[in-house]
């Protein structure tokens, strides 16, 4: 078994709702995030478009952060989940690092890395993860890449030509893909990030884990 | 923001997303790196100054391994001050992940350090020079992963595209030989001839010259081989948040240092060499710093 994730960004209308139900299922604490929705407005008015990019870990088959952890903290399950023991981590932060996607915070109530797992003990529960329930539009396909019958499958070879991944150029071999993705979405030197992107107030970095 | 290239026709602007983490490792990790390259730099120098002036190099065996123990200390003090969990370091020695260099770099640096303690044990306790040459050499033999591991642990950290391999490994091994032998002559210079200075002094200059390339390197040709490169290194140019430490940085540990050097050279003066060594270590700590952070602050997402 082989889980991957794919969200097709045709049908993604930046709802949050997938990020707010992370937050909850995984009571993940203020300023840190494992799925978060980003907007990227494209064009100049009139003719513009707004983009939205849920963003989370890729579970790659080569993880870079799972290579650098220095106590297998960060390690794979066997349905290709990277899951991560907080009991074990030391708060290193070389996974942190080395994430070419930005998917591992620093836990400010634990001081140890964490990020998605999938919600690993939901799919040990035969339950979809919290994220994918909430989605009112079925953007996010969750399922196993190994079996042609899965949904994810059968999404991926529909589509063949127009799936993508983030930064290919990594090796990282991600088992997260895009539907109906460009540059602006999955690529962060594709777009500017000005101060003041956050809807909310103008904090635009925070310290990692509350400290140094 | 990155000063990185954005289509007027696309004209794609970040409009709403979370508060992106801030610098993940800080000035300690840099502190980390400038300790180790004195810690295992000098015992390099030692077993050079041992080989070549055997008779004025022997009085050193004991403080330069002081020196090393001592620095060596610093490294693994401030490494454990960057964990967000120090206390459960113990978990690398019972729970090691092999494919990790911080696995296998703190293996190795507790090897070191009671290797280190060994030569103390010979030097002071058992005052045995020939037993000290012998384990010097298993010594110098490990100080060279111990200097490159923290390369290697750069290069695994993917999303860095800055810290490549080999070039990493050669600014560390190059660092290690310049505090090293700034550190030989700022010490322990006065009890060295001035043939034994200048033999510090060209290792100094030498590794100057090798850093200060490599770095110049890195700042024309890295923008053409990567667009994170590109986009990292406009940090450190025109008005980029780094661009003062960073020339400081290359102008204090390495071309002052060499300037100066070629000055003594006439007038043989040990107080001009003084000087260039107090301005390597001084600007080696400007140059990591600047190499550590600034691909910090290119967002990963």
């Amino acid at each position: 078994m082989q889980l991957g994730f794919l969200v097709d960004l045709h049908l993604c209308m930046g709802c949050k709702g997938c990020e707010i139900a992370c937050k909850v299922e995984n009571e993940v604490p203020l300023s840190t995030w494992r799925l978060r929705v980003k907007y990227v407005d494209v064009g100049t008015f009139p003719e513009t478009k707004r983009t939205f990019t849920p963003l989370r870990c890729n579970h790659c088959e080569n993880a870079p952060c799972e290579r650098i952890c220095p106590v297998s903290a960060l390690h794979y399950l066997d349905n290709g989940i990277v899951n991560i023991d907080k009991e074990r981590c030391i708060g290193c932060a070389g996974c942190v690092m080395a994430c070419p996607y930005g998917a591992i915070y620093i836990d400010p109530q634990t001081q140890t890395a964490d990020k998605c797992t999938y919600c690993a003990h939901r799919i040990a529960s035969s339950m979809m993860p919290a994220c994918v329930v909430a989605c009112p539009v079925q953007a996010n396909i969750f399922g196993d890449l190994d079996d042609p019958k899965s949904n994810i499958s059968k999404y991926i070879m529909k589509n063949q030509g127009g799936v993508q991944v983030r930064k290919p150029e990594k090796g990282t071999n991600p088992h997260h893909f895009y539907v109906g993705g460009g540059n602006v979405n999955l690529n962060p030197l594709a777009s500017q990030r000005v101060d003041g992107h956050q809807l909310f107030n103008k904090i635009t970095t925070l310290p990692v884990g509350g400290h140094h | 923001m990155a000063a990185h290239e954005i289509l007027a026709a696309t004209n794609a602007i970040v409009t709403l997303d979370v508060a992106l983490p801030g610098t993940v490792w800080p000035w300690l990790v840099t502190v980390n790196m400038w300790a180790k390259s004195i810690g295992t730099g000098v015992i390099f120098m030692l077993f050079l100054l041992l080989k070549k002036y055997p008779d004025q190099a022997g009085k050193l065996r004991f403080p330069t391994t002081i020196v090393s123990i001592i620095f060596i200390h610093i490294f693994l003090l401030f490494t454990l001050a960057d964990l967000h969990q120090p206390f459960r370091m113990w978990h690398i020695f019972f729970y090691p992940h092999l494919t990790s260099a911080i696995t296998v770099g703190a293996w190795m640096a507790t090897v070191f350090v009671g290797l280190l303690f060994l030569l103390a044990f010979l030097s002071f306790i058992k005052k045995d020079d020939a037993a000290f040459d012998k384990v010097l050499v298993w010594v110098v033999a490990l100080a060279v992963p111990v200097t490159l591991y923290t390369a290697a642990l750069m290069s695994q950290c993917t999303a860095r595209e800055l810290w490549q391999m080999p070039t990493e490994s050669a600014q560390m091994i190059f660092a290690a030989l310049l505090s090293g032998s700034a550190f030989m002559i700022l010490v322990f210079g006065g009890k060295l001839s001035w043939e034994a200075n200048r033999s510090m002094s060209n290792i100094l200059a030498l590794s100057a010259f090798m850093s200060f390339i490599l770095y110049m390197s890195e700042y024309v040709f890295g923008p053409m081989k990567a667009e994170e490169v590109a986009a990292v290194l406009e940090y450190i140019k025109g008005d980029g948040p780094y661009t003062v430490m960073f020339w400081l940085g290359q102008w204090i540990a390495y071309l002052l240092p060499i300037l100066l050097i070629v000055l003594s050279r006439s007038s043989k003066s040990a107080s001009i060499l003084k000087l260039a060594a107090i301005l390597a270590l001084v600007g080696l700590f400007l140059v990591k710093h600047v190499w550590l952070m600034i691909p910090q602050l290119l967002p990963m997402s």
